[in-house]
């Protein structure tokens, strides 16, 4: 690895910058503009349809997981559990409880307006749930509730769709109507979708890009960066869409010059290539990555990244059946599918991206993401052969990161790796 | 208690611990070499019973192990974050405790219990598994036509593995069933809020609890022989004792020296939200036209608020206070589980409502295989006393 004492960034991550400022300076600016505003979650987000309302979206697990980048979090969970959240429950509820407590001042350090609805898109996550009731009773404000039925079987039914589609027309499109006061325009929808899809085929050109040698992406790292703008404010936007030509162009021409991923330390020579399940700690980001990097081990596909969508096994908005396709969307991100379709996803993972073994991020917030995981390590290592790996963290919550303990494991975890594959080369 | 009925309480209230501890479904069991029946387990906190008792199923309630199962690869399966339910469940299904279970139901009450649905999928693939993705909206034609159709898939997968099919008649009268078991559960219920001396929260729980494992024409026999015992027993007196809900325990539950450890702290528990399938239905079901459309209507509109359940109107907490008011509680007690989101999500916003009508309360969390006491029980002879003194004083 090439050591940089300065972060090193890339011309898209200097536009991602850019775009996401604006997007805070104009939610910042909404009291004076008059601009509405729409809270929602990333999985089974519906950005496409709030854009077409012109209701800027605000995303509160973005505000959290920015928050414990910036090292605010400490306080913020402190806050709130001083208010009565239990420390058993998720830290991105009580970090945006203790931020909003605190001022709701947002990453960017401008206040965020208040709530003028909530989309409680209940896709993935029973907590998001009881989140939204939490912010229902601060801020007294509309809801908009979107029952999405989990995966359990597997497949979505014809009538997990129409209950879906007709939540969007009977609940979801007269609220966002009445808050907006602009009326449901369908073409209008639909022309955001089409810019999704641009951006989608070029997010998964650089997602599958990782099947190169060396991989010219780490996708859990880096992937959160690439992910940012189509898993939150941005997709069905012009923005997005050009953010996802340059970061393709960037990843082409990286491959091109037969380069490994970039990290804030510099250029990575890849000795290790693993599938990474499970959200990264944001508190710890840089320094976990630095773990990884100081090995030589690249992510070649990760699971976080398809909590907003999961778009490399095929699925595309699809601007001809615009209610229908949001509904198939909210039904198939990674944290509404089953168990077993996990461990499919993970095991094709390994198989495609040849990956050397997979590592499990298990975080104590996210119990959507963590309860089974540990029969998820041991089904895709019977399947694929290939060791797993497994370290414990959080998201949000500093008192749950010891460094020391998963640099051991996971030093542990790529000895193992090299010495199987010394084995197989002896042998 | 004094015996004073052809059935001797004492007897039935051995039998009903015994069928509440017995971890090993011994009496699911005997149920299937007697009928050669199908028998289903569900977890809390909800299952459409009466579907099942129509195909000639015997709905089989699992609620965790409590303290008297040993967890040892239950523990493979889980962090140490995660609840104590899922554990003692992976421990009963890998020692052969639940092999007489022909399916299980996994109802949508949390992520934990969700995903113990895949995992399921993936370790006994041989089995009726299901998510019951019960819904969130409460309107017919959305919620409802949605919930109507899980049930209907679910009744296809079952009369496939041997069930009879869903009849309408045969439902009619499985809800003419509920309807009776529930009557006399709420019965129970009012009477222990009326005068709870007489039916202690230590008894009427494994009775509550032994439902969950025998067919309910027999719980139905139960609960009328419990009841008919406890109002001939004179020798049951009230005592002076603080009125307390107890919220909070509707998946996990308390072992049962909790529960008496709470009684004996000085606290008569009038409301609680233990073993809930029994009473999640407020009312009768109809059994006049659609007896299905019946029973998800009555599910959209006539269940009980919830943790688990999106309320769409009223302010959290307003129904915990509505139940303190009408059992006459002088406070709450929120006794969650460890690490349980549900309850311990909503308890803020329960604690904000039940401060903002004067109601005193206090809260601690437990495992269903605690086994220390004794703080819990200062804590709450503490609670029940300043209930006892400063309510009487303003």
């Amino acid at each position: 690895m090439t050591p940089a004492a300065v972060a090193r960034k890339d011309a898209s991550q200097d536009r991602q910058k850019r775009m996401i400022a604006e997007h805070f300076s104009r939610l910042a600016r909404a009291p004076e503009t008059g601009e509405k505003n729409c809270y929602t979650y990333v999985p089974g987000n519906l950005t496409e349809l709030l854009r077409s309302f012109d209701l800027l979206p605000v995303l509160p697990e973005i505000n959290a997981l920015q928050s414990g980048m910036r090292g605010k979090t400490r306080d913020y969970i402190a806050v709130a559990e001083k208010a009565g959240h239990s420390e058993d429950v998720c830290a991105y509820v009580k970090s945006d409880i203790g931020m909003q407590e605190m001022g709701n001042v947002g990453p960017t350090g401008e206040r965020l307006p208040d709530p003028d609805v909530l989309l409680l898109s209940y896709t993935g996550c029973f907590t998001f749930l009881k989140w939204f009731e939490l912010l229902r009773e601060k801020y007294k404000c509309p809801v908009a509730m979107l029952h999405v039925p989990y995966q359990g079987e597997g497949v979505v039914t014809p009538s997990m769709r129409k209950y879906v589609v007709d939540q969007l027309k009977e609940k979801v499109i007269p609220a966002l109507e009445q808050v907006s006061g602009r009326k449901y325009d369908e073409d209008r929808l639909r022309e955001h979708l089409v810019r999704s899809v641009q951006a989608e085929n070029d997010l998964v050109a650089v997602l599958q890009s990782a099947k190169h040698r060396p991989s010219p992406i780490d996708a859990w790292f880096g992937g959160v960066y690439y992910i940012g703008p189509i898993f939150t404010s941005f997709r069905g936007t012009q923005d997005a869409v050009d953010y996802y030509r340059e970061l393709r162009a960037e990843v082409e021409a990286r491959i091109a010059e037969g380069k490994g991923p970039v990290s804030p330390e510099g250029d990575v020579t890849e000795r290790y290539r693993v599938v990474v399940e499970g959200p990264p700690s944001w508190t710890h980001f840089r320094e976990l990555w630095k773990m990884f990097a100081d090995e030589g081990a690249v992510a070649v596909a990760s699971t976080y990244t398809k909590v907003g969508g999961v778009y490399d096994l095929g699925f595309r908005h699809d601007p001809a059946h615009p209610l229908e396709t949001l509904a198939d969307y909210c039904m198939g991100c990674y944290t509404n599918l089953n168990l077993p379709s996990r461990v499919d996803m993970i095991t094709q993972y390994v198989e495609e991206y040849a990956a050397d073994g997979f590592l499990i991020n298990s975080v104590k917030s996210c119990k959507s993401f963590s309860a089974g995981q540990l029969v998820i390590l041991r089904e895709v290592e019977k399947r694929t052969g290939r060791p797993g790996g497994f370290i414990e963290s959080d998201l949000v919550d500093p008192r749950y990161f010891s460094g020391a303990n998963i640099k051991n494991r996971l030093e542990s975890y790529f000895q193992m790796i090299a010495q199987k594959r010394a084995g197989k080369e002896a042998s | 208690m004094t015996a004073t009925t052809t059935t001797a309480p004492e007897s039935l209230l051995e039998r009903a611990e015994r069928l509440y501890r017995d971890w090993r479904l011994g009496a699911v069991h005997e149920w299937k070499a007697r009928t050669g029946g199908l028998a289903v387990g569900f977890m809390p906190v909800y299952a459409p019973r009466e579907v099942l008792h129509a195909m000639g199923i015997l709905p089989v309630g699992l609620m965790g192990a409590g303290d008297d199962l040993e967890i040892i690869r239950g523990d493979a399966y889980y962090q140490s974050y995660i609840c104590h339910i899922p554990r003692s469940t992976m421990e009963m299904a890998l020692n052969g405790s639940f092999d007489g279970l022909d399916g299980m139901l996994f109802p949508a009450i949390c992520d934990v219990i969700r995903n113990l649905s895949g995992i399921w999928k993936m370790m006994f693939p041989g089995k009726v598994v299901r998510y019951l993705d019960v819904p969130q909206n409460f309107e017919p034609e959305l919620g409802g036509r949605f919930w109507r159709q899980e049930i209907e898939g679910l009744c296809a997968e079952l009369a496939e593995r041997g069930a009879k099919p869903l009849e309408p008649e045969a439902l009619r009268r499985s809800l003419a069933v509920y309807n009776t078991h529930r009557r006399l559960v709420y019965g129970l219920y009012d009477l222990r809020r009326d005068e709870p001396w007489k039916v202690p929260t230590h008894e009427l729980y494994p009775v509550l609890r032994a439902g969950l494992v025998i067919p309910v024409e027999e719980h139905i026999e139960m609960l009328k022989a419990y009841r008919a015992g406890v109002e001939a027993d004179v020798s049951r007196r009230p005592m002076d004792l603080a009125r307390v809900v107890l919220t909070g325990s509707f998946c996990e539950q308390p072992p049962l020296g909790l529960i008496k450890s709470l009684e004996r702290a000085g606290c008569y528990v009038v409301d609680d939200d233990f073993v809930q399938v029994h009473r999640w239905l407020k009312h009768d079901v109809p059994t006049t036209g659609d007896p299905l459309d019946a029973l998800v209507n009555a599910f959209l509109t006539d269940s009980i608020e919830h943790a688990t359940r999106w309320v769409e109107k009223e302010p959290k907490g307003a129904d915990l206070v509505n139940r303190v008011r009408r059992s006459g509680a002088g406070g709450v007690v929120f006794c969650a589980p460890s690490f349980c989101d549900p309850a311990l999500l909503d308890q803020p916003m329960a604690v904000a409502a039940v401060e903002a009508a004067g109601i005193p309360w206090t809260a601690f969390k437990y495992a269903e295989n605690t086994g220390q006491f004794q703080v819990i029980r200062e804590q709450a002879g503490t609670f029940a006393d300043s209930i006892q003194l400063w309510s009487a004083v303003s």
